[in-house]
């Protein structure tokens, strides 16, 4: 009997310490095993704003490349990624199901201003990392409040601001036309541009008007503000919503200085369906590589990404820059979670997210680099403007940068 | 326009039933409908620790859409006023719990009582110029209100008390009981109260105001004529029918924690009356069966479109949820309640 008792409490303390042992070495949150991590994500592959749907599947490529390399430290990505449709309630079930149901290890490039700000509090409160949300919105670079979230792409209050002083510098007397969407994304942009202006603003800016995401068209907002009179316009709108902008100026004789917000410059899901002769000289800022500018014609990096999407993602579209911004997020996650190591607790993946160090990801313009730090939760604050004359996208200027600490 | 099979007989509505003294195996059929509820309660009282957390959240969404199911039964079912409405009325109640728990710090218990009120008047105001309407008017009346609903509340001019198109995040506190999990006192709460109003229900269809509501239906112009104020109580059926779709609206804003103007389109009106006329329209205890169908089939929906593999899918799981509901009505025309009547009647001797 006392020998049985002996061998239970040796068998129980060598357990103890054995435990301790493996645990110092590996420690796990939710959704990590010794075979996967699991990573979920929202993304609107039906509803008004599909066009950037792609992005989803071009992140749901990336993952499949690294899991066919041996995934990361020797973990599969099992990426899960639902369709929201762009509706906030939509976003906060799924996320819901995301993190309760199937229980992910974090969120990653959750997509959508309106759509993330649903699932904002939740996300914190239930103290998920909510990692490079697509969105460009101030809101995300808050750590003080909201520790779990992290943007990615470069904000979009920078960016107002970069048209603000473009303005500023090159036409002082225009008078600004705005159309916003009705929502934190459309309103971040507005306030970008009008602190830009500083006192300016409110001289230069001579009419606004808003439309909602579920509005069929915005041809009746375009015609009022033509009838303001201004001859520059500021479009704050996703591509859908771009395109009927840029189409109905034209077709009513409205040829302002046109500067159009990133999130919705691109060739293949904004101007194709406006029509290439109408979207001549429009003006807007970029930071990724564009795949249609001749300049990257021979470049290793855009000849690496075209040969990812070949194998990885044939349907895709070569031309859109949604698919090169998919890939270069990705490779941002894949860095931080390679950093973690064994350490994959849910606090350790957000000390490594926040920080990032000069990182250099492919596919961003020469000169942009990624970083954070325990202040700093907005990954890239470099852009550069473009035109688009002809058929392209043509960069000038210098890079413009906001790089704060 | 309510089935012949699905009227209620008047006599059962209150005064001794000789169908009562019916058995099946040898038990009457009052003591099966006890064996039946307590059955139902034990597997509701012991379902939230039984299964995953989320699936709790999910059980206590069926609940609260059957009490809106069930409010818009007491309207279609029992009295034959058509609503497309009702997603309104929910809303009013969602908007109501979420503003009064937000701006004035109202515990939620409470909030369920002024969303029942508001929707109550509501529902009231709404009912008496649709007194005018029949059928298919009124079935347009009510559509109309079902799509102003989410413009009105996404009016930049009411942004500062409804949040827009954003919506609102509503903040619920943690269980009070240290062995219930969120989810699990949560579900208990929707489940008092369902059990609550489901027993008001049946007290007010089957007392003398059940049967004037139902004698109007069947035959206003007798029932006017036996001196039934048909006026009176047509509104305040659809006030009735507001009140119970208006607590489900807030008992939805507490339990979800977000409103916004997107979750109370026309599809939620229509999603009400699936899940009614799928549970059985004059049927109390169908509006629960109808509360879990329209739950669970979008989800199974889902599911079987997603084993295709394509992500974008969508389009599919929605033919797959009409294939579902098509089946549902050609198997029990009379909803799940009538083809539980037509099954007793076929086995009680």
């Amino acid at each position: 009997m006392k020998l049985i008792q002996h061998a239970a409490g040796v068998l129980a303390a060598f357990t103890l310490v054995a435990g301790t042992a493996a645990a110092a070495e590996k420690m796990y949150g939710p959704g990590v095993s010794d075979t996967e991590i699991k990573i979920g994500n929202t993304n609107p592959y039906s509803g008004p704003a599909s066009s950037y749907g792609t992005i989803g599947k071009a992140l749901t490529a990336y993952w499949n490349m690294v899991n066919a390399a041996g995934g990361i430290n020797g973990r599969k990505i099992e990426f899960i990624s639902l369709d929201d449709g762009y509706s906030p309630p939509k976003t906060k079930e799924q996320v819901r199901k995301l993190v309760e149901s199937d229980e992910v290890f974090a969120l990653f490039q959750t997509l959508g201003t309106p759509t993330n700000s649903a699932v904002h509090q939740y996300v914190n409160k239930k103290e998920v990392p909510h990692l490079f949300v697509a969105t460009g919105a101030t809101k995300w670079g808050d750590p003080q409040s909201f520790p779990w979230t992290m943007g990615w792409q470069p904000n979009y209050q920078t960016e107002g601001r970069i048209y603000a002083n473009y303005l500023l510098k090159n036409k002082p007397d225009a008078k600004v036309a705005i159309l916003y969407q009705n929502d934190d994304y459309g309103k971040d942009y507005v306030k970008g541009f009008k602190d830009g202006l500083g006192d300016k603003a409110a001289s230069m800016i001579i009419a606004e008007e808003s439309y909602e995401v579920t509005d069929p068209t915005v041809d009746s907002q375009i015609v009022n503000l033509k009838a303001s009179g201004a001859d520059t316009f500021y479009n704050v709108t996703i591509p859908k919503f771009a395109a009927q902008a840029i189409r109905k100026a034209y077709d009513i004789g409205w040829r302002p200085l046109h500067l159009l917000n990133s999130v919705s410059a691109s060739i293949k899901s904004t101007l194709e369906p406006a029509g290439l002769e109408k979207s001549q000289g429009i003006i807007t800022t970029v930071y990724l590589k564009d795949p249609s500018d001749p300049a990257w014609k021979d470049d290793p990096e855009y000849k690496e990404w075209l040969a990812f999407m070949d194998k990885w993602y044939p349907e895709g579209d070569k031309s859109n820059p949604f698919n090169v911004y998919g890939y270069a997020v990705s490779q941002t996650l894949r860095h931080v979670l390679e950093k973690c190591g064994d350490d994959l607790t849910r606090e350790n993946l957000m000390k490594q997210a926040a920080s990032i160090q000069g990182l250099k990801v492919k596919m961003l313009l020469p000169g942009i680099t990624v970083n954070t730090s325990a202040n700093d939760f907005y990954p890239i604050e470099a852009m550069q403007m473009q035109k688009f004359e002809g058929q392209e996208w043509i960069r000038f200027g210098e890079i413009i940068s906001a790089e704060s600490s | 326009m309510v089935a012949e099979a699905d009227r209620l007989p008047l006599a059962a509505a209150g005064s001794p039933n000789p169908r009562d003294r019916l058995a099946i195996a040898g038990i009457r059929l009052p003591v099966w409908r006890g064996i039946w509820f307590g059955l139902g309660l034990a597997a509701a009282l012991a379902l939230p620790f039984a299964v995953q957390s989320f699936t709790v959240f999910q059980m206590t969404q069926a609940l609260i859409y059957a009490i809106a199911i069930l409010g818009l039964n007491l309207l279609t079912g029992f009295n034959g006023q058509f609503s497309l409405g009702h997603s309104a009325f929910y809303a009013i109640g969602a908007y109501t719990a979420a503003i009064l728990m937000n701006n004035w710090e109202v515990p939620y218990y409470w909030t369920l009582i002024p969303a029942g009120l508001i929707c109550l008047v509501a529902g009231f105001l709404f009912g008496l110029p649709a007194l005018r309407l029949e059928g298919l008017y009124l079935a347009l009346a009510t559509f109309a209100l079902a799509t102003a609903t989410p413009q009105l509340l996404k009016y930049s001019h009411f942004e500062a008390f409804t949040g827009g198109v954003q919506g609102l995040d509503v903040f619920k506190p943690d269980s009070p009981v240290a062995w219930l999990s969120n989810d699990q006192w949560y579900y208990f709460f929707t489940l008092g109260v369902l059990l609550v109003l489901f027993l008001c229900a049946w007290n007010l269809v089957r007392g003398r105001t059940g049967r004037a509501i139902i004698a109007i239906r069947d035959n206003p112009i007798a029932a006017r004529a036996m001196g039934i104020n048909t006026a009176l109580y047509k509104s305040l059926t659809f006030g009735v029918s507001a009140l119970y779709t208006g607590i489900a609206g807030a008992l939805g804003a507490i339990v979800v924690e977000f409103v916004a103007p997107d979750s109370f389109t026309f599809i939620l009106a229509v999603t009400f009356l699936v899940g009614g006329v799928v549970g059985g329209v004059t049927s109390i205890p169908g509006a629960i069966f109808g509360g879990f169908f329209v739950l669970l089939i979008p989800n199974l929906s889902e599911w079987v479109a997603g084993m295709t593999g394509r992500t974008d899918a969508k389009g599919l799981s929605w033919a797959v949820y009409g294939l579902f509901l098509i089946l549902a009505v050609y198997i029990m025309p009379s909803g799940a309640a009538g083809f539980v009547r037509w099954l007793t009647a076929k086995l009680a001797r």
